[in-house]
């Protein structure tokens, strides 16, 4: 299919309204599916702007960024140190976040764009590399390091005590009053997500985004035809820079802590996954890969040895302890082995990610309906 | 006729290119009259293709220049800079968007000639471009492409793909259209139609290069034709005078029938 096709407005119009919908109703869809507390469907929205901000890059012009948990640390420190300086309140946060990590995205993608293919991915992830190095190193007075940067009581916050806002206890985000806690938490995230999906779908709907998949097509043929393919692709690699900068920013939203781990290769991966999994170049595959991963981690990592035993108690003594030590590598920490496999069942049976799995699935119930 | 050195579109003056040992082009020199129809024919690996790639900027030359619109394309321009001061290419392998409907293929040229080398029209819709999509699919129509706008051009035949990259490069009215084997892998139906098209589009007074090995396109379209063998240019001719050079036959015709 076309990523780009020539949608309506009542269809675009009627899958926005469907898609609010979807988000804003989560807490209540959320229980029955044994996800409804605030701290996972707040991870389904943060998770899901970042990938479908990987996806406006990889998914639409085919360039492959393996460091793009880069842009999440930085969103990350901005929205703490705006905790810090300025205000508990998570515009400003949004707001630096935004312009911070768009500033990171404009030079590492200046010369990561150099290249293409393998090269560009290796190039994205030594950047990544080297900011998640140097966040634990030479950083340090702005990262904090190892221990990772904490918001205190004690921090100046200069508009907030111009405002005389008090903090008792420890601080939290605080939207006018509001704190960015539990489900209040979470429909900042949402709000978040809905504005973000809605700039995706503009993007996939307009000449802009035709010309990027275009340059994923036939990039020789797109400069022959007058196009400088070279500042299209920086300027969606800064857009989806600063999607990943916002997931971070959120991040400190609900729980005020920034870390270096966050800038890891593996969080740069899992975002990967994330859009592999759900449909590449797809408008809502990505947020399902994420909302998918974060699910099954949630129900997997939290299994141990003790709920294991107590699962198998019905086996005799022997076969319980065998079916638990086969089990046990796939649960708890070891859960990435089992979206291992996870992954590999979609990606060989569903190229197209979960999505297809969707295609597939309408298009055989309308052949049985006729 | 009078030898106006501004009635010139392109110059090509003393073009040179090796590759290793390969001399696949020497010493070309060609002049190309503003509205003309100028062919280029010779026999396989003649470096007719390696010529217009010079032309593009997709090769630099050794030496010499080619002066186009004041322009040495030559030296100091990128490919997109060429297109946008008005050179267009059907390439000899068709260079087209796979996976983009043919409507789309044909309205990304159309959008590079109106918004240039770059323009973030992101909040625009592009269903909300209906000039465009309608002048798209009016090429489209022109050359028998219409019934499969929504296809994806990655399905179409060899003849078809060609066709398409035709309507991508005439959408662009350039000033100086470059055809490399505009017709090869086509049916002699449309064969026969791409030759009515061409006729019809010289009125726009748009310049043409061409490539071909069949002659039947070659004598109904060009106004002079350049012999070229083993990267030299062996004859230069109206297409009558050609028929009965000697040296073109020993070279390229061999004994067969014009
Ligand atoms: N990029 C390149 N690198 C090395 N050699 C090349 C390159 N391009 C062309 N050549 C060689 O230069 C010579 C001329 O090639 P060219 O493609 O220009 O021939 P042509 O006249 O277009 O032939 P045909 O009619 O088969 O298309 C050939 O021997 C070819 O192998
Ligand atoms: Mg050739």
């Amino acid at each position: 299919m076309d990523a780009i096709n020539s949608s309506s407005a009542r269809k675009d119009n009627l899958a926005m309204i469907i898609f609010v919908a979807v988000v804003l109703t989560a807490p209540l869809w959320g229980k029955l599916i044994g996800a409804g507390y605030p701290d996972l469907l707040q991870k389904f929205a943060i998770f899901g702007l970042f990938a479908i901000g990987f996806n406006l890059l990889f998914g639409l012009t085919g360039y492959l960024s393996f460091g793009h948990a880069v842009f999440l640390g930085v969103g990350s420190y901005t929205a703490a140190w705006s905790f810090k300086l300025l205000s508990m309140n998570p515009i400003p946060a949004v707001i630096f976040a935004l312009l911070l990590s768009g500033l990171f995205a404009a030079a590492i993608g200046y010369v990561s764009l150099k290249r293409t293919g393998i090269y560009f991915a290796i190039l994205t992830l030594a950047f990544a590399q080297m900011g998640y190095n140097l966040a634990y190193s030479v950083l340090t007075p702005i990262t904090n390091g190892e221990t990772g940067l904490r918001v205190l009581r004690s921090d100046p916050r200069i508009i907030d005590s111009a405002f005389g806002v008090q903090i008792e206890g420890s601080p939290i985000g605080s939207f006018f009053g509001i704190e960015m806690t539990g489900y209040s938490g979470f429909y900042f995230c949402a709000a978040m997500l809905i504005v973000g999906f809605y700039v995706a779908l503009r993007v996939f709907r307009s000449p802009f985004g035709m010309k990027l998949v275009a340059i994923k097509s036939n990039q020789t043929r797109m400069e022959y035809t007058g196009y400088n393919p070279k500042p299209y692709l920086l300027t969606v690699f800064i857009i989806s820079g600063m999607y990943a900068g916002l997931a971070g920013a959120l991040m400190v939203i609900v729980d005020p802590l920034a870390g270096a781990e966050r800038m890891q290769w593996t969080a740069s991966g899992e975002v990967v996954l994330m859009t592999i999994l759900g449909g590449v170049g797809t408008l809502v595959g990505p947020l399902l890969g994420a909302a998918v991963i974060k699910y099954f981690e949630n129900i997997f990592s939290a299994i141990n040895e003790t709920v294991l035993q107590a699962t198998f108690d019905f086996l005799p003594a022997g076969l319980q302890n065998f079916m638990v030590a086969v089990v046990h590598p796939f649960v708890g920490e070891g859960w990435h082995l089992t979206l291992g496999v996870l992954f590999m069942i979609v990606i060989i049976f569903m190229p197209g990610g979960i999505m297809e799995g969707i295609r597939r699935l309408t298009n055989w119930v309308r052949r049985r309906k006729e | 006729m009078s030898d106006n050195d501004d009635s010139y579109i392109l110059e090509i003056i003393g073009v040179n290119k090796t590759f290793g040992g390969l001399k696949a082009l020497s010493n070309i020199n060609l002049k190309v009259k503003e509205g003309s129809t100028h062919a280029i024919i010779g026999p396989n690996g003649a470096g007719k293709s390696t010529l217009l790639n010079t032309c593009i900027a997709k090769l630099v030359p050794d030496s010499g220049s080619i002066i186009f619109a004041g322009r040495d394309l030559a030296h100091g321009i990128t490919p997109h800079g060429i297109n946008q001061i008005g050179v267009s290419r059907v390439f000899q392998t068709p260079e087209i968007f796979p996976k983009l409907s043919l409507l789309h293929n044909v309205m990304i040229p159309a959008f590079a000639k109106r918004d240039g080398f770059f323009r973030f029209n992101l909040f625009k819709w592009l269903r909300d471009e209906k000039k465009l999509k309608d002048e798209a699919m009016s090429y489209l129509d022109n050359l028998g492409l219409s019934d499969s706008a929504e296809v994806h051009a990655g399905s179409l035949s060899r003849g078809d793909k060609r066709r398409l990259e035709l309507a991508m490069c005439l959408i662009q009215h350039p000033k100086l259209l470059l055809l490399d084997e505009p017709t090869a892998g086509m049916a002699r139906h449309d064969t026969n139609r791409t030759i009515e098209l061409l006729k019809d589009i010289r009125e726009d007074g748009m310049t043409r290069i061409i490539i071909e090995h069949d002659m039947h396109v070659v004598f109904s379209l060009a106004d002079r034709i350049s012999v070229l063998a083993q990267g030299a240019i062996i004859a230069e001719d109206e297409p009558e005078a050609i028929k009965g050079h000697p040296g073109v036959r020993e070279a390229y015709l061999g004994s067969a029938e014009i």
